[in-house]
This record gives C-alpha cells, sequence and structure tokens, in this order.
C-alpha cells in the first residue's frame, strides 16, 4: 500500500491478534431492520395519501416496494461480497433515502390537479425520477463493493483519483455559465436537459488521494514540530499542502460561488489530516484559515464585489433574512416557517404546505420534511444521520490499516458536515449555502456519490470487522492486492 | 384515524431509531477489538484503548506508551496496543531504528497478559535490559531502559 509498509515478508508479524471472538456478520440484524424502515416508507406513503387523497389508493405500498426491492438486492449483494460489514448502515441509509422518495413524490401529488392524483404513476415526476435514481445508484454501490473487493486496493490509483478529484471540481469553474450556473451557484455541468453535479465524486476522488497523502506523509507532519503555548504546530514548511488545499477551497468559494462545497473541501483536509496525526494544531490552523478567508470574502463582497458578491449577499440574508422577506430572503424565511408552523409534532405526512417553499426538492428538503413531521420526526431524522457518520467512524477505529482508517475517518467525517452545512444553513445557524442533503434530495448526482460513499464505508467496515483467521482473512482476497503482512501490526513506521 | 397514523409514524421512527441503536450497541460488546487509532504516533490511542482491554492489569501499572530516550529518534513515541513491536531497520518494523549498530530484524516487544516482554532476534550487537543482555523473553518493568545500539527505549504509563 504504502511505500513505507510495501515490502514484504515478516514472518515474525503475523498472528498475535489477541481478543478475536467476533464472527457474527449480524446479516439477519441487518434485513430485519431494513424490513422495518421499509414499514415506515409504506406507512409515510400511506399518510400522505390518507391526507392529500382522502383514500388510500390500492397501489400506495409500489414506491415502498421498489424501495424494498432494491434495497434487499443490495442486502444480498452485502451478503455475498461483504458478509462482515455494519448491519446498522444500509439500513440507516435505506430509510432516508426512503422517506426522501416519499417525500419528493408527496411533492408531486401537491403540484398534480386533483383529479390527476390518485393516478400518479410510480416512476412520475420528481419522486418518480428520485426512485429511478435510487435503482441507478444502489446498483453503482453494488458495483463498487463488487469492484473493490479490498479498500486498500484503491490506493493504487490515488494519484489519478487525486486528478480526477481536482479535474471534476474545475470543470464548473472554467465552463460559460450558461452550461454551468443554476441559481448563481457555478456547481454543475448542463448538458442538454441533464445536469450533473460533478464535486459530488470529486468528494471521494479527493478525499481517497487526501487519505494517501496523508498516510505517506503523517510521520513527518506529526513528529517535526515546534511547541507554542502548549500546542504542537507544524513546521512552516510542512504547511504546504494545507495551504495548498485552503487556496482550491477558496477558488472554489470565489468562482463556484458556493461557500459550501468550499467548507466541504476544506473540512474535509484538515480533519483528514487531524485524524492522521492527532495533532489538534490542525484544526486550529484549519478553522482559523477557513473563518479568516470567510470574513476576507465577506469583507471584499462588501466592498470590491464582484466575484465575492454572491458570498456577501448570503451572509447579509443570514445576518437579518426578515429584512427583505419577499425578496431576497424569501427563501430562508419561508423554510423557517414551514419549520415553525410544524412545531414540535408537525402537521402530519401530507398535510403541510411544502410547495411554499422554493427548491424544497433540494436544499430545503429538510425543511419541507420539517413541517410535517416535526422536530419529533426531524430529531429522530437527524439521529440516523449521527449513526451512519458514528458507523462509520466505527469502522475507522476498528480497521487495521492507516489508509483504511483515513478514508473511512474522511467520508464520515465528510457526511456529518455536509449534513450540518445544509440543515445549519436552513435553520439559520450558519450562512445558506446550495448543499445537497445526503439521501433525501432530489438528484441524481448527489444521491449516487452519496451511495457510492456507504459502499466505501462498508467495504471498509468489512475489513475491519471480519475475523483474523491466522495468515489474513478468508476469502475475497484481491487479485494482487498487498501482502497479507500488512493485515497485522506495521501500521506505525517511523523514521528520523 | 390520520392523526393515530400520524403520531404512530413518528413512534415507529423512533422505535426504529432505537432498533438501531439495540443492534450497534450488542455489536459493540460483540466486537471490541482493539479500538486503536493506530493512524496515530501519539497521544489518544492509549485512552481509547483501554475500554476494549480486558482489565486484567492494574490501570497504573499497565504500560502504554513505548518511548525513544536516546539516540536518532530521541523524543519518538508509540502508543502500544495489543499488538506487537518489531525493532530494527529493516523497513517494515513497527520501529524503525537507522542505528549502525542495530540489526534488520533486532528485537520485539510481545505483550503477555498486560505485561510487555522483549526478545532478542538474534541480532548481532544483542539487546540489553538496562545493564543486561537479554537472551530469552525478558518481562520488562515500567521505566527500564531497553538498550539497543546507540538507542534507549523505555515504556510509560
Amino acid at each position: 500500500m504504502t511505500a513505507a509498509a510495501t515490502p514484504a515478508a515478516s514472518p515474525a508479524t503475523t498472528g498475535e491478534q489477541p481478543g478475536v471472538r467476533l464472527a457474527r456478520s449480524r446479516r439477519n440484524a441487518e434485513l430485519s431492520l431494513l424490513l422495518l424502515a421499509m414499514v415506515l416508507v409504506a406507512a409515510y406513503g400511506a399518510i400522505v395519501e390518507a391526507n392529500m387523497l382522502d383514500t388510500v389508493t390500492p397501489d400506495f405500498w409500489m414506491p415502498a416496494a421498489a424501495l424494498t426491492l432494491v434495497f434487499v438486492g443490495m442486502h444480498l449483494v452485502i451478503r455475498w461480497l461483504a458478509p462482515f460489514a455494519d448491519p446498522a448502515l444500509l439500513p440507516a441509509v435505506a430509510l432516508l433515502n426512503g422517506i426522501g422518495v416519499g417525500f419528493l413524490r408527496r411533492l408531486d401529488l401537491g403540484k398534480a390537479a386533483p383529479a390527476d392524483r390518485e393516478t400518479l404513476a410510480i416512476f412520475a415526476g420528481t419522486g418518480g425520477r428520485q426512485l429511478a435514481w435510487t435503482l441507478a445508484s444502489v446498483m453503482l454501490a453494488a458495483g463498487l463493493l463488487a469492484l473493490m473487493r479490498d479498500h486498500r486496493s484503491v490506493s493504487r490509483y490515488a494519484y489519478t483519483l487525486g486528478l480526477a478529484g481536482i479535474v471534476l471540481v474545475m470543470i464548473p469553474a472554467v465552463l460559460p455559465g450558461r452550461f454551468s450556473e443554476i441559481n448563481g451557484a457555478k456547481l454543475w455541468i448542463r448538458v442538454g436537459g441533464f445536469s450533473i453535479q460533478p464535486g459530488e465524486f470529486a468528494k471521494l476522488a479527493l478525499l481517497v488521494f487526501f487519505a494517501y497523502y496523508l498516510v505517506r506523509k503523517r510521520e513527518v507532519l506529526s513528529l517535526a514540530s515546534r511547541r507554542i503555548l502548549g500546542i504542537d504546530f507544524p513546521r512552516g514548511r510542512d504547511l504546504g499542502p494545507v495551504v495548498v488545499v485552503w487556496l482550491i477551497s477558496l477558488l472554489v468559494l470565489v468562482f463556484e460561488k458556493d461557500l459550501g462545497t468550499s467548507l466541504l473541501y476544506f473540512g474535509m483536509f484538515v480533519v483528514t489530516l487531524y485524524i492522521a496525526t492527532e495533532r489538534v494544531s490542525w484544526l486550529l490552523i484549519g478553522l482559523v484559515l477557513f473563518f479568516g478567508g470567510a470574513y476576507l470574502a465577506y469583507v471584499l463582497g462588501g466592498s470590491v464585489g464582484g466575484p465575492f458578491l454572491n458570498f456577501y449577499t448570503r451572509a447579509e440574508i443570514w445576518l437579518d433574512p426578515f429584512a427583505e422577506p419577499y425578496d431576497r430572503g424569501y427563501q430562508l424565511v419561508q423554510g423557517l416557517l414551514g419549520l415553525g408552523s410544524g412545531g414540535l409534532f408537525g402537521t402530519g405526512p401530507g398535510a403541510g404546505e411544502p410547495l411554499e417553499i422554493p427548491e424544497v426538492q433540494n436544499d430545503f428538503i429538510f425543511a419541507g420534511i420539517g413541517e410535517e413531521i416535526g422536530l419529533f420526526g426531524l430529531t429522530a431524522l437527524l439521529v440516523v444521520y449521527l449513526l451512519i457518520v458514528e458507523r462509520g467512524l466505527r469502522a475507522g477505529l476498528a480497521v487495521r490499516d492507516s489508509f483504511g482508517k483515513l478514508v473511512a475517518g474522511g467520508l464520515a467525517f465528510t457526511l456529518g458536515l455536509q449534513v450540518f452545512v445544509i440543515i445549519g444553513g436552513i435553520s439559520k445557524l450558519i450562512p445558506l449555502t446550495g448543499q445537497t442533503t445526503p439521501f433525501l434530495s432530489a438528484g441524481g448526482s448527489s444521491l449516487m456519490a452519496n451511495w457510492l460513499l456507504v459502499a466505501v464505508l462498508l467495504r471498509v467496515s468489512d475489513a475491519a470487522r471480519r475475523p483474523v483467521t491466522q495468515g489474513g482473512g478468508p476469502a475475497a482476497r484481491p487479485a494482487g492486492g498487498p501482502p497479507e503482512q500488512l493485515h497485522g501490526a506495521p501500521t506505525e513506521v517511523i523514521r528520523p | 384515524m390520520i392523526t393515530v397514523a400520524r403520531f404512530g409514524f413518528l413512534i415507529l421512527l423512533w422505535i426504529f431509531v432505537f432498533t438501531v441503536v439495540g443492534v450497534i450497541r450488542r455489536d459493540l460488546f460483540a466486537g471490541a477489538r482493539s479500538g486503536r487509532l493506530v493512524a496515530a504516533p501519539r497521544g489518544v490511542g492509549a485512552s481509547t484503548q483501554q475500554a476494549g482491554k480486558p482489565a486484567k492489569v492494574k490501570r497504573g501499572r499497565a504500560a502504554h506508551q513505548l518511548v525513544v530516550t536516546a539516540g536518532q529518534l530521541a523524543g519518538t513515541r508509540i502508543t502500544l496496543g495489543e499488538a506487537q513491536i518489531t525493532i530494527g531497520r529493516a523497513e517494515d518494523s513497527t520501529l524503525v531504528i537507522t542505528d549502525d549498530y542495530a540489526s534488520a530484524r533486532h528485537a520485539r516487544l510481545v505483550p503477555r497478559d498486560g505485561q510487555w516482554f522483549v526478545e532478542d532476534l538474534g541480532s548481532t550487537n544483542g539487546t540489553y535490559l538496562d545493564r543486561a543482555k537479554v537472551t530469552g523473553p525478558t518481562p520488562v518493568p515500567l521505566g527500564v531502559p531497553i538498550r539497543i545500539g546507540r538507542t534507549s527505549l523505555e515504556l510509560r504509563p
């Protein structure tokens, strides 16, 4: 894997892994949780119809059944390809995805003429498209599981992926506005009626690169340091990469006019750096750089305008959305009103007015859902996100190789950060930025990228939980993968 | 009727959440493999590791860190887990020391029931525990230097 760990054959390093008793794969628990999640999705669909049509059509279960089919398929793939993967990940993600599809279908019902509502086909409208995207995404995730039998094999393509990530980030920035701009943010590639958001995929590619780079560099980054005020600060020349990523994220901020994506990339890198070195100073440096940069962009936007103006406007809306409630602050105000009128228990699925909120199917889906299920339900959804992130971090803690740790930890954190950025945005905790809500929002790119992320987490957690038999794991050994000694001890290679 | 369904849905949502938590909880106790953050050369690993380890040793006496006190790598710390530590010039050693008097595979530290043992792997110049030459697996008390060439190592709590 790494240059440091590649040399082979140390018979002394295998074995000696005490306390290995985990032989249960927990796949049955996964299946029952999954079915429970699908019952919830079906119940959601039924209540929506009861509220909106005053009757439950005999076909209400069809979207839920389609989803169940897809997810049970994924479950079987996991049984086959990653039998020791974490049992909580798939059901949790499936629930969010299912609620997302259900809510989008509910929006379609709201938009349709009352006469057509009862006959809305399951693949019609945004909800139907989301259902189709779910199908495609889950198949893609299963494909990734099949292709990537060992997460460490990905590190061989780290530089290619890093380059691909940067190119993907850059494409929308250099494309002319009419091909890349939607609602003021240049994050898209628009071809015909079809638009993809390359940044969502870039996230994954960049993270793999970061992880690979840091596995190789972390000794330098964590050992050479100066101590100031009781905190170890790195040497000046070791700051290079973090400054480069900071500049890239600022460029994203300026040219793609998107604070959320920029925060996401930068946060991802800083946290991966932190996981690799355990130096709190990196977090401090990262926070100072980011807030300094964002504040600078705000000041520049106020005085100079130009490319910084978009960010300035967003910050202004955030500071006082009610200054122009029917103009610039309209979306945020409607979102807040939606959340507010939902109250503690919500109006009930299908009984709210989510269509009052612009872009409720994308960025504001959480406000739309929140109006109908209330704080009580929203908290449950947030806890589900929390559990997904926790399971990702847990996989990172338990897996034995450093690359896997960084990939799992970084991906889990990125997912959490994205949820924070968008939900912080719609609840007016931080300036609103156009991020998708993972697994809920309408949109193929986001859904696909996040399902790929889940596939990687499943793969790493499978490696982490697989019982150690003498001489490495059973089955599923990749062709030409790293030697099995890497499974054992040498994760801390230190040179002067 | 709808009101019942509505609250039923919310309750079911939370039941789902708690079921997932339950599965995770059972899982934590079943799979408490070394929760060590190996990626890190120092610090936190020790604290996460205490939880997963069977409490056979009194907490105060268990070694949690291997510190290099003399030699080129002086100041280096390694957080100890449940895996053995190999020391030598070979690239795949846990602790790679570039000491002219060290062999490629010089020595190893092996934990057994919370006690660390040092074992010489047939090195040319020998491994010393304080002043005594190590011939077989020898228990290493806290704070006693292990000497390999010009390098000194100590176990710390």
